[in-house]
């Protein structure tokens, strides 16, 4: 795959100063609100990822900020309420953060937009399957996000917002959660689903349909391999959610008892069906992080990926293995020995071919030629973060050992260790690596560094106490703690501060290089960088590839 | 249409195909998952069997057996068994009373859910005979006897395990069959 090469398309389209029709876009509301064109679309989906990654975070700020100290310190000035109705806010914070920053900012961020972006382009074609599809995709997802926002200002129970976890198990979100808060998180749900469903089936209709002449599957960039694979991940998984979540909602309203016990129902059912999906959607996070860290790294160490084909099975082998571990989640919900060991050694089976991207991505570093932008230091940050957060999910998956750990911190660790130090610093990754592409502008090398420096201390000094707190005993979801846990929550809560100013660097570094960075060549990474998007001109013209490149 | 195109809409329809059969399977699992249920004893479920089934001699070890009832929330009735707990020789037959009364001043018709625990025990407690089988309708004010005829499998103490289990609780739940009664 690293030999590919385009010819036709490049030089006439490059120069959009000639009004080649290539170039020619429609006026503003036409091109932002009925966009079809693939960039477009991905700009837009990057653009709202950010937007709902600062809310996000400003609402773990929120968290952490009560989490300082023990005692409960600010929930009642919050809320303005006192009791359980102040403890309802914090339900509603930890539900909206996990809600947002799964659903409206890692997903929205890979797969609708560098997705949309990349995959076209380093396949060959001029635009996505589906563009119509594409853009419908897109407003469901701004759709089900002020869906989501908007029920946290009506009941859900004692307090206003939805309460229930990310998860929204039953009982708690059916007779637990009066009030149509629930609904319209439920419903948001739903948006969100159809939304990356339809996504899902544009990305593998694109991928099998419309490489250019010569693009085999064998040839195709590992991250386009990332996005098909997390594209079937997506059509096999979400739909499961779906139907779980409309039996909640009928649960609540129209007096079905799929998830009631007195009515001859089951909540484990519940957590059967939310886990089917739930643990492939954590492979839906991180594949595509898997697939850019995959062509930086090749990219920086002027090398091909060492063991092409292995990179790519082993995240189909992760993809199929993810569907049959999910109750790994679900160890003390009273299962059998015999039943907790198939899931124990299903679990860590999945370690094998994520071992083997791990030693590729190192294989693919030996002996390369390697130099450190900022794109190859989030990469390299990501491969060691993300090992961190591997290892702590191999301990949780003993079913013995997760009797202790399960719902504590040790297990808030170890999900944001594969989150937002694994896939958002994917993510990071990513933006760095095709700014320039994106923008025509490079980006500033040096607060590129200091934002990874910066973010990389916070990050750490943020959630690897979290592991000793777990090990204490800590539980999570809880917005008190006993005096004992006083000291390890401080740190972590400045842990946050720190992150909190990479990100302000970060954002900093994004606004001051859209205006004034250097004008960016069409291939600023040098002879490393030989997937397609880097035969065109920076940013790529409005519609590439009339003519479709060849690839031998 | 061009021929991409209608490759397109091919390929788009299949994956679009796939998705459904998933919502399809998502529901199919509630009936899916009580079979499953039904079939292994899964998360407690106790097993329906024929008085044939009775072993003819029974072992003589001794286990202990508890009777837990509750009523949905809601529902008018006081339920309990008339004893808490018994002794039963395993693989014996044996009978457990409970009685319910309707509370209120209107019939209501209502139907018992049931579980064991440890819920590995499931599978190896037998009913014969059991008022949950069946709905049962009390008239304002009435009071019934309801029997539940059941033995313990003797293959309990062969699997590793149950083989240590002592005892066993029998828990019932009776919720309304008509929803609207008890408002929830
Ligand atoms: C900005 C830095 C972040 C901070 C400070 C932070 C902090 C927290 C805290 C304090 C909790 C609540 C723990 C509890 O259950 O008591 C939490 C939960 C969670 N976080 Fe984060 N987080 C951050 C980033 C992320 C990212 C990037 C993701 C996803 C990619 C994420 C996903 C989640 C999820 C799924 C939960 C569980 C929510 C729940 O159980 O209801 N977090 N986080
Ligand atoms: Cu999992």
């Amino acid at each position: 795959m690293t030999d590919t090469t385009a010819s036709a398309a490049h030089s006439d389209a490059a120069h959009a100063h000639d009004h080649h029709d290539a170039d020619h876009k429609p006026g503003f509301f036409a091109r932002w609100f009925m966009s079809t064109n693939h960039k477009d679309i991905g700009t837009l989906y990057l653009l709202f990822a950010v937007f709902a990654g600062i809310i996000g975070g400003a609402i773990s700020g929120l968290m952490r900020l009560e989490l300082a100290e023990p005692g409960i310190q600010y929930l009642e000035a919050w809320s303005g309420q006192q009791g359980d109705a102040a403890l309802h806010l914090w339900n509603v914070l930890i539900t909206a953060h996990g809600l947002i920053m799964v659903f409206f900012m890692v997903m929205p961020a890979v797969i609708g937009g560098f997705g949309n972006w990349f995959v076209p382009i380093m396949i060959g074609a001029p635009d996505m399957a589906f563009p119509r599809m594409n853009n419908v995709s897109f407003w469901l997802t701004v759709s089900a996000f002020i869906l989501l926002l908007g029920s946290t200002f009506v009941s859900g129970g004692i307090g206003n917002g939805a309460g229930t976890g990310w998860t929204v198990y039953a009982p708690l979100s059916t007779s637990g959660s009066p009030g149509p808060a629930v609904d319209l998180a439920i419903l948001s749900l739903h948006l969100a689903g159809a939304s990356s469903i339809l996504g899902a089936v544009n990305f593998i209709t694109t991928i099998f349909n419309m490489r250019a002449p010569g693009m085999t599957l064998h040839k195709m960039p590992l991250f386009v391999w990332s996005v098909l694979v997390t594209a079937f991940l997506l059509l096999l998984s979400l739909p499961v959610l779906a139907a779980a979540i409309t039996m909640l909602l009928t649960d609540r309203n129209f007096g079905t008892t799929f998830y009631d016990p007195s009515g001859g129902g089951d909540p484990v059912l519940y957590q059967h069906l939310f886990w089917f999906f739930g643990h492939p959607e954590v492979y839906i996070m991180i594949l595509p992080a898997f697939g850019i860290v995959s062509q930086i790294v090749s990219t920086f160490s002027r090398k091909p990926v060492f063991g092409y084909l292995g990179m790519a099975y082993a995240m189909v082998a992760i993809g199929v293995v993810g569907f049959v571990v999910w109750a790994h989640h679900m160890f003390t919900t009273g299962m059998s020995v015999n039943v907790k060991m198939y899931f124990t050694a299903a679990t860590m089976v999945i370690a094998v071919p994520t071992g083997v991207k791990i030693f590729s991505w190192i294989a693919t570093m030996w002996s390369g030629s390697i130099s450190f932008k900022a794109p190859m230091v989030w990469a390299l940050g990501f491969i060691f973060m993300f090992t961190v957060g591997g290892v702590t999910g191999v301990v949780l998956a003993n079913g013995g050992v997760d009797d202790i750990m399960h719902d504590t911190y040790y297990v808030v660790a170890h999900f944001h260790y594969v989150l937002s130090l694994g896939a958002v610093f994917g993510l990071f990754a990513g933006t760095y690596y095709w700014f320039p592409k994106m923008t025509g502008r490079m980006y500033n090398e040096f607060l590129g560094h200091l934002h990874f420096w910066v973010f990389f201390v916070g990050v750490n000094v943020l959630f690897f106490p979290m592991h000793f707190l777990g090990l204490q005993g800590m539980p999570r979801r809880y917005p008190d703690y006993p005096d004992a846990q006083a000291y390890w929550n401080h740190v972590a809560t400045n842990g946050y501060y720190i992150m909190a100013i990479g990100v302000g660097i970060f954002l900093i570094n994004m606004i001051w290089s859209m205006l004034a960075g250097k004008k960016a060549p069409d291939n600023p990474w040098g002879e490393g960088a030989n997937t397609l998007e880097w035969t065109l001109s920076s940013p790529p013209p409005f519609h590439q590839f009339e003519t479709l490149p060849k690839i031998d | 249409m061009t021929a991409l195109a209608r490759r397109n809409a091919r390929t788009g329809s299949l994956a679009a195909l796939l998705a459904l059969a998933m919502i399809g399977l998502g529901f199919a699992s509630v009936p899916l998952y009580r079979i499953f249920c039904q079939v292994t004893g899964f998360g407690g479920t106790t097993m329906r069997v024929a008085e044939s089934a009775l072993p003819a001699k029974p072992l003589g070890k001794l286990i202990t057996i508890r009777f837990d009832s509750n009523v949905a929330q809601g529902m008018p009735w006081h339920f309990v068994p008339e004893k808490l707990t018994d002794r039963a020789a395993i693989g014996a037959r044996k009978i457990a009373i409970y009685t319910a009364k309707n509370l209120s001043s209107a019939p209501i018709v209502g139907r018992a859910s049931f579980n064991v625990t440890p819920i590995q025990a499931g599978k190896y407690f037998s009913k014969i005979q059991c008022f949950c089988f069946t709905e049962q309708m009390l008239k304002p004010g009435q009071e019934i006897r309801m029997p539940v005829t059941y033995f313990v499998d003797p293959k309990i103490a062969e699997d590793p395990d149950t083989k240590d289990i002592g005892e066993i609780t029998l828990s019932y739940t009776f919720y309304p069959v008509d929803q609207s009664v008890a408002g929830r």
